[in-house]
C-alpha cells in the first residue's frame, strides 16, 4: 500500500524528515508518536503535498505509484485522505457541496459519472450517523462556527464519504473530550477494513485504548527511532520519550 | 417564388430591431474628432431631437465646460483628452466575420466557459448567423406581451421620437446635468440608451434585458437610460451580460436614472465585464458611470452589481430615499485583477420617515489591483426613524493588490439606526489546500471559496444570470493564487 524510503524534507532551511523509512500493508493501523517538533504533522502533510515543504530525498510508493510526482488534488483522487488537525473554515461554501464537489472531483477521475442526487443523501445519510453528526452541521459552510469536536467529527464524516484507501489521522484526538473522542473512534473503527489503511498520529496512548494499532512508531527528530506493537504505546505512557532519545543517535535538544 | 413562412418570420424578426431602434442610425458617418457647441447642435440634429432637448445639451455642455475633472476617487490614469474623441460616430458596424475560426481564441475560450452557445458565440463576436427558429419566435412573443401590458422598452432615440413627453418629464430629475463632471458630459453628448415605463399597478413579467436589443452594433459610449416605474408597478431590469465585450471605445461615461413612483419596485442588476486592459495594464475601458434610482412613498429600488470588467471602474449606484416608507438596496461584488482600479459603493439618502437601507459590498482584489468601496449614508433631520445595515467585505488573493474602505456616515436625526460591518480577509493557502485535499483542483477551490464569499450577492441576482456570473468570477480569477 504505502512504502516510504529514506524520506528527507524541509521547510526553508530547516530539516524537518531526516531519513524517515515506513511500510504500511493493506488493512494495518500505524500509530505515530513522538515528542513536539519531531516532524509527525510534516510527515502528514509531505504525504499530502503540501507545497511548503521540500521533499530532498527519498521516495515514496502509492500502490505502484509514486506519490511524490502527483498534484495534491491527484493524490486525493488516488485514495489518500488526510484529517486535519486543525480543519479549515469555509465561509459561505455548505459542507453538502463541498462534500459533492470533491466525491464528483474523484468519480471524474476515475472515468465515472457524477453521482446522482438521492445516493449522494442517501450516503450522506449513512456517514454523518456514523460520527452523530447532526444535519444542522451538514447544511452550514464548511466548519464555519463548529466547535473543536464537531470540526473532528466533520472530518471524519469526510473521510467516510470520500472512502480512501490511506487515511492519515493527524491529532484528530487533540481537543476532544471523552464523549467526542468515543465518537470518533467509533467512527474510524467502522471504517477500517482489509483493504483500507491508516496511519493515525497523536500524542496520547488514551486515543489507542479506542482505535487498537498494529503497530506502534516513535519518531523522534525526523527518523522513527522505535517501532512495536500496540504496547509499545503503554510503555510510552509509563516512560515518555526522553529514554528513547538517549537510546538512538546524537539528537540535539528541540 | 413564393414566400415561405420563415422568410415572413425572418423580415419580422430584422425588422423588429429596426423597430426598437439600434439598427436605425448605423450609416457610416462620423463626424471629427473634438467637442464644441457645433458636435452638439450635429448630434441633436441628426437625431432629429426636439429644441428643447438640444437646449438642455447645450446647458450641460456649458456646465460641463466650467468644471473640472474630478480626482478625489482612489484610481490613477491619465485623463483621457476630451478634444481627442468623435463624439458622434454612428456606432460601428463592426466587420462580419465568415466564421468562429476568424475571432480571438482567448475571446472564444471564455465564452466557452461561460457555458455560451455556439450560436450565442456567434452572435456576440459578430459573426454572421443564420436565424434560428427558436428565437424568432421568444423575440416575438416578447415583444408582443409587453405591448398588451403597455410597457415601454425601446432606444432612448426612440423614446425622444415617440414619448416626448415622458422623456422631458422625467431626464435629468435624478441626475441632474450638473451632478458630476462625467454627468454632465454624458448628458452634453449622449447618443443612445434604453428607455422604460412600466404603467400603474403593472407586474412587468419578465426580466428586461438590454441583451435582448443590443445587436452587432455594441454599447454606445455615452449610454443614457431612464426607467420609470409607474404606482405600484413592478420590473426587474438586466444590464449588460457576463460574455466578454471587446469595446473599442475607451471611454465610457454612461448615466442611469431610475424613477420608483409611489409603492413601485425597480431591480436594477448589471453584469459587467468590459476589457480590463491586458496584464501590465495597457488598454482597457474607463468607465465612468452615474447610476441613481428615486423612490417616492413606499417604493424600493434594489441595485445589483457584479463588476469584473474594464481597467478603471468609477461607479455608485445610489437612492434617494424621498418618500416615506421607503427602500434601498445595494449588493455588489467586484472583482479586480492584474492592474484594474475600481471605486465602487453606493450613496443612501435617506429624507423621508421609517426608510430604510441595507449595503452588502463584497470586493475581490488580486493581482497588482487596487480596489475601494466608497460609500455614503445620510440621514437627513426629517428622516425619522430611518435605519441603515452596511456590510463591506474585502477578500485580498495577493499580497500585492489593495484593498480600501471609505464609508461616510452622516446621521442628522437622532432616531436612526445605523450599523456598519467591515471585514478583510486573505484567501488562505490553508483553504486552497483544505480543498486540494479532498480532490478539488486548485482553480475549481478558488471558484468555490470566491462563490462562498459572494454567495450573499449573487443570490439576489436573478437565476439565469446568477449561474453565469458565478463561473464570471472563477474566470476572472484565474491564475491568482500560486
Amino acid at each position: 500500500m504505502l512504502k516510504i524510503n529514506n524520506l528527507c524534507a524541509k521547510v526553508g532551511d530547516i530539516e524537518i524528515l531526516k531519513g524517515l523509512t515506513l511500510e504500511v500493508k493493506p488493512g494495518e493501523l500505524h500509530a505515530i508518536m513522538g515528542p513536539n517538533g519531531s516532524g509527525k504533522s510534516t510527515l502528514a502533510a509531505v504525504l499530502a503535498g503540501r507545497d511548503s515543504f521540500e521533499v530532498t530525498s527519498g521516495s515514496v510508493n502509492f500502490d505502484g505509484i509514486d506519490l511524490l510526482e502527483l498534484e495534491t488534488s491527484d493524490r486525493a483522487r488516488e485514495g489518500v485522505f488526510l484529517a486535519f488537525q486543525y480543519p479549515i473554515e469555509i465561509p459561505g461554501v455548505s459542507n453538502l457541496n463541498f462534500m459533492k464537489a470533491a466525491l464528483n472531483a474523484k468519480r471524474a477521475h476515475k472515468g465515472l459519472e457524477p453521482i446522482k442526487a438521492k445516493d449522494f443523501l442517501a450516503k450522506v445519510k449513512d456517514c454523518s450517523s456514523l460520527v452523530e453528526l447532526d444535519g444542522r452541521l451538514r447544511d452550514r459552510s464548511v466548519n464555519e462556527g463548529f466547535s473543536g469536536g464537531e470540526k473532528k467529527r466533520n472530518e471524519i464524516f469526510q473521510m467516510a464519504m470520500l472512502e480512501p484507501k490511506l487515511a492519515i489521522l493527524d491529532e484528530t484526538d487533540s481537543g476532544l473530550d471523552i464523549d467526542a473522542l468515543r465518537v470518533v473512534s467509533k467512527g474510524v473503527n467502522a471504517m477500517r477494513s482489509p483493504d483500507r489503511s491508516f496511519i493515525v498520529i497523536t500524542h496520547y496512548q488514551r486515543l489507542l485504548d479506542h482505535i487498537i494499532p498494529d503497530f506502534v512508531h516513535v519518531l523522534s527528530d525526523g527518523c522513527i527511532v522505535k517501532s512495536g506493537g500496540k504496547e509499545l504505546a503503554l510503555e510510552l505512557e509509563e516512560k515518555g520519550y526522553d529514554w528513547l532519545k538517549e537510546s538512538s543517535h546524537d539528537i540535539p535538544n528541540i | 417564388m413564393e414566400r415561405t413562412d420563415e422568410d415572413k418570420l425572418i423580415d419580422e424578426v430584422t425588422g423588429k430591431s429596426y423597430e426598437f431602434g439600434f439598427t436605425t442610425d448605423i450609416e457610416s458617418d462620423t463626424i471629427a474628432p473634438g467637442l464644441d457647441e457645433s458636435v452638439i447642435r450635429i448630434i441633436s440634429s441628426k437625431k432629429n431631437e426636439p429644441e428643447w432637448l438640444l437646449k438642455w445639451r447645450l446647458e450641460a455642455f456649458k456646465v460641463w465646460s466650467d468644471m473640472k475633472e474630478p480626482d478625489w476617487a482612489h484610481v490613477e490614469y491619465e485623463k483621457p483628452d476630451f478634444q481627442a474623441i468623435s463624439y458622434y460616430s454612428a456606432p460601428k458596424q463592426k466587420k462580419e466575420l465568415a466564421s468562429l475560426d476568424e475571432v480571438d481564441p482567448e475571446l472564444l475560450n471564455t465564452m466557452e466557459k461561460l457555458g455560451i452557445s455556439i450560436e450565442e458565440q456567434k452572435r456576440l463576436s459578430g459573426v454572421a448567423v443564420d436565424f434560428v427558429m427558436d428565437s424568432v419566435s421568444v423575440a416575438t412573443s416578447f415583444k408582443e406581451k409587453l405591448g398588451e401590458l403597455g410597457v415601454i422598452f425601446c432606444s432612448f432615440g426612440e423614446a425622444v421620437q415617440e414619448h416626448p413627453e415622458l422623456v422631458r418629464k422625467h431626464l435629468g430629475t435624478v441626475v441632474p446635468k450638473k451632478d458630476n463632471y462625467y454627468a454632465a458630459l454624458n448628458s452634453a453628448v449622449f447618443t443612445d440608451g434604453s428607455f422604460c415605463y412600466i404603467p400603474k399597478g403593472v407586474r412587468c413579467p419578465m426580466e428586461l434585458s438590454t441583451y435582448f436589443r443590443i445587436n452587432q452594433a455594441g454599447t454606445g459610449q455615452f449610454e443614457r437610460t431612464l426607467i420609470i416605474a409607474d404606482e405600484g408597478s413592478y420590473v426587474s431590469y438586466l444590464e449588460g451580460c457576463t460574455a466578454p465585450q471587446r469595446d473599442e471605445n475607451q471611454l465610457h461615461a454612461a448615466v442611469v436614472e431610475i424613477i420608483s413612483l409611489d409603492e413601485a419596485e425597480v431591480k436594477y442588476s448589471t453584469v459587467q465585464n468590459w476589457y480590463p486592459g491586458d496584464k501590465q495594464g495597457k488598454g482597457g475601458v474607463f468607465n465612468f458611470v452615474t447610476k441613481r434610482g428615486i423612490c417616492h412613498r413606499a417604493s424600493k429600488i434594489s441595485w445589483t452589481q457584479v463588476e469584473t470588467g474594464s481597467a478603471i471602474t468609477w461607479k455608485y449606484p445610489s437612492c434617494i430615499l424621498k418618500g416615506d416608507d421607503s427602500i434601498g438596496e445595494f449588493f455588489s461584488v467586484a472583482v479586480t485583477n492584474n492592474m484594474q482600479q475600481a471605486d465602487t459603493g453606493t450613496k443612501m439618502i435617506h429624507l423621508g420617515k421609517r426608510t430604510r437601507s441595507t449595503i452588502i459590498s463584497k470586493g475581490i482584489s488580486s493581482g497588482y489591483s487596487q480596489n475601494s468601496y466608497r460609500g455614503l449614508v445620510q440621514i437627513h433631520p426629517g428622516a425619522e426613524n430611518s435605519r441603515n445595515f452596511s456590510v463591506c467585505d474585502s477578500l485580498l488573493m495577493t499580497d500585492t493588490c489593495g484593498a480600501h474602505t471609505f464609508p461616510y456616515i452622516e446621521a442628522k436625526n437622532p432616531t436612526a439606526q445605523i450599523e456598519h460591518e467591515a471585514t478583510t480577509s486573505k484567501i488562505g493557502e490553508d483553504q486552497i489546500f483544505y480543498c486540494q485535499q479532498r480532490g478539488i483542483e486548485e482553480e475549481e477551490a478558488i471558484g468555490l471559496i470566491v462563490k462562498g464569499y459572494a454567495k450573499d450577492v449573487l443570490n439576489k441576482l436573478p437565476m439565469e444570470f446568477a449561474v453565469e456570473a458565478q463561473k464570471l468570477l472563477t474566470i476572472s480569477l484565474e491564475g491568482s493564487v500560486g
